[in-house]
């Protein structure tokens, strides 16, 4: 039979994406570029912070005191002496190349511009720049990820739904969707985040829920492709129940450009929570984020340029990877620019 | 239908934050109790919810959204200062992206694989990547006073001697302060209309009946203009549907940056002082705004391909 030929096909698939998109050297970078971001995201207490990776103290070895809370590292004594603590004979502190706390103030060293001891910079309460970048990375990745991953799940389940069960369940899916994106979503987002705490749990919520309809399209235009294929006739033949029929078999064949939608949702994401932070709508104050770090600069904007410059690069240089990588993606899961 | 949809899910959930707001604000002040009382009952709110929300729905009909509560001046007196001038900046802006991005992406995908165009490529796509609130600050800071250039005003719409000059340089004035904003406004959308505009192009460029259009000899100008831009303008003029949300959305930041009185900034303080009449109708509005534009996308639509007919 030559149904064989095909399924093999099919089993290729994700390695001939990955030899199209290793072609394509911008989307590299774009990648790399977001896998480093996310190292920094996950590894902030070992770059910045004014609490040693791994010191002796009183005789007492201690590791990665850095990654417990201030709180823990008060209850024990420790956090209250050490960050002025120099290490006597016979004691050791090992620091992250970036020895700043992202929210120790020094007002002696206010709105110092790049220097030595501070790469770039510091802020108005005298807070090391770099190292409030560094731990932004973490608000901005999370944020991108999970509001993302919170529309990813909507908009796959409801436009599965809609996509398999037509009829009245499509038809109300289409119009929440039609009204959904009637209202301006950074509109919705602000006025949501009016009636809401700030905090981040929050925001990454609303903008998951304001990112869910061109997901539910997406799914659900593929699903209506998907039925009409034989496999999914043969599913169904063999006595599988719905539920199996959309999620094991035709859904992992409908999220291609799901993935491509989502790593631009990404970027969509950050852009919409450094707005937010940016209006004093986001991530409340001593918590750095990027925006959060441009809102401050605003009131020095005349001369303060690093204070403008840095995070926004920091922005910029997500956003970007984040689109590279989905314009490889969807390049390399185009099948028609295939050579 | 869809606007009524639309208004039945608006207002649903933030009366309710409302009441609770009240109920909040009761508890921490039982002295007050007798003006929250009276309040309540001025703003319909002693009412059940069903009651209310009913009430609420034939007033929006009207367009009537009460008092903002800051000020106590009505609501749509307010939106209707503030709307003219974000329509003005976003229609321009609108106008302005479209104008230039169309000759941008049918020069790159005419000439695919130069240095120009990959350079073009390459623009594009660091200015659809940048924030738009960091490109508004980086212009105040570099072109707007401080300690750099100081070529355009940054503050409002125009100069406060503007009441005496005469009216061409009145207009002027107006239009120097509209520069920096309106280019932080249309940047974005510039930059990935070009992008499609681009992508379309080519995708018909490859298709088989341009083919045969140059095999039937005719000249290059003809086979650009008469047979592949009606197709690529396809996609672009879809894209107006989601152009004008984000412009709308777009318009809180960049008014908010440079003091515009428009409904961006209306809808920024409504939000910080939240008064909840002023931002029930703003919501309201900015959706209607861009109903429309979805409706004039839809209508395009079917005035560049003529295979779609009004049903």
């Amino acid at each position: 039979m030559n149904i064989a030929t095909q399924p093999s096909d099919v089993r290729k698939h994700p390695n001939v994406v990955w030899r199209q998109f290793k072609k394509n050297k911008p989307a590299l970078v774009g990648v790399l570029l977001v896998v480093v971001m996310a190292l920094i995201a996950l590894l902030a207490p070992f770059i910045a912070g004014d609490v040693p990776i791994a010191m002796r103290k009183d005789g007492r070895l201690y590791l990665f005191p850095n990654i417990v809370t201030y709180a823990t590292l008060q209850a024990e004594n420790l956090y209250r002496n050490f960050d002025r603590w120099e290490p006597g004979p016979d004691e050791f502190r090992w620091d992250p190349p970036v020895p700043y706390s992202p929210l120790r103030q020094d007002l002696r060293e206010r709105l110092s511009p790049p220097c030595r001891e501070h790469w770039l910079g510091t802020d108005d309460r005298g807070r090391d720049v770099l190292s409030r970048i560094i731990w932004g990375t973490r608000i901005s990745m999370s944020v991108g990820f999970i509001a993302v991953g919170i529309a990813v799940v909507i908009g796959i389940f409801l436009g599965a739904l809609a996509g398999f069960y037509g009829g009245v369940m499509d038809m109300l899916t289409l119009r929440l969707i039609e009204i959904w994106i009637c209202v301006p979503s950074f509109f919705l987002v602000i006025t949501v985040m009016a009636f809401l705490d700030p905090s981040i749990i929050n925001i990454m919520v609303v903008i998951g829920l304001t990112g869910w309809p061109g997901i539910a399209r997406l799914v659900r235009g593929e699903m209506l492709k998907q039925k009409q294929q034989e496999y999914s006739l043969a599913a169904r033949a063999s006595g599988l129940n719905d539920w199996r029929i959309i999620f094991r078999h035709l859904l992992p064949n409908a999220l291609s450009p799901v993935f491509v939608s989502a790593t631009f949702g990404v970027a969509g994401a950050i852009l919409t929570e450094s707005g937010l932070s940016f209006l004093g709508f986001g991530v409340p104050p001593p918590t750095a984020s990027w925006g959060e770090i441009l809102k401050q600069s605003q009131s020095f904007v005349d001369f303060a340029w690093w204070l403008v410059a840095f995070p926004g690069i920091a922005i910029f240089i997500t956003v970007v990877s984040f689109n590279l990588a989905g314009d490889g993606l969807r390049d390399a899961l185009d099948p028609r620019l295939r050579q | 239908m869809l606007t009524f949809a639309l208004i039945q899910l608006a207002p649903g959930s933030p009366i309710a934050y409302k009441l609770q707001g009240m109920e909040g604000d009761m508890q921490a002040d039982a002295a007050t109790r007798d003006i929250i009382e009276q309040t309540k009952a001025l703003y319909g709110l002693d009412k059940p919810i069903p009651v209310q929300y009913a009430l609420w729905l034939g007033r929006l009909l009207r367009f009537d959204f009460g008092n903002s509560m800051k000020d106590q001046r009505p609501v749509m007196e307010k939106i209707g200062e503030a709307l003219p001038v974000t329509l003005m900046f976003n229609l321009i802006s609108i106008f302005l992206v479209y104008i230039i991005s169309i000759p941008v992406g049918v020069y790159s995908a005419t000439h695919p694989g130069t240095k120009r165009d990959s350079s073009l490529t390459i623009i594009l796509f660091i200015l659809y990547s940048m924030p738009t609130f960091w490109v508004a600050m980086l212009l105040i800071l570099f072109l707007g006073g401080g300690e750099y250039l100081d070529w355009f005003p940054i503050h409002g719409l125009q100069s406060g001697t503007a009441e005496s000059m005469s009216l061409l340089s009145r207009i002027a004035d107006r239009l120097w302060h509209m520069v920096l904003p309106l280019f932080c406004l249309t940047y974005g959308g510039l930059a990935l209309l070009s992008r499609y505009m681009r992508a379309g192009m080519l995708d018909v460029l490859r298709q088989d009946y341009i083919r045969t259009a140059r095999a039937y000899g005719f000249s290059e100008r003809t086979v650009l203009w008469k047979y592949t831009m009606r197709n690529s303008l396809i996609a672009i003029v879809t894209l107006l549907g989601s152009l004008l949300p984000a412009l709308i959305g777009g318009s809180i930041i960049i008014e908010t940056i440079f003091s515009i009185p428009g409904m961006g900034r209306l809808a920024f303080e409504a939000v910080l002082s939240r008064d909840y009449p002023l931002i029930m109708g703003e919501v309201t509005i900015a959706s209607l705004l861009t109903l429309a534009g979805l409706l004039l996308s839809d209508l395009l639509y079917v005035a560049v391909d003529p295979r779609i007919k009004l049903g």
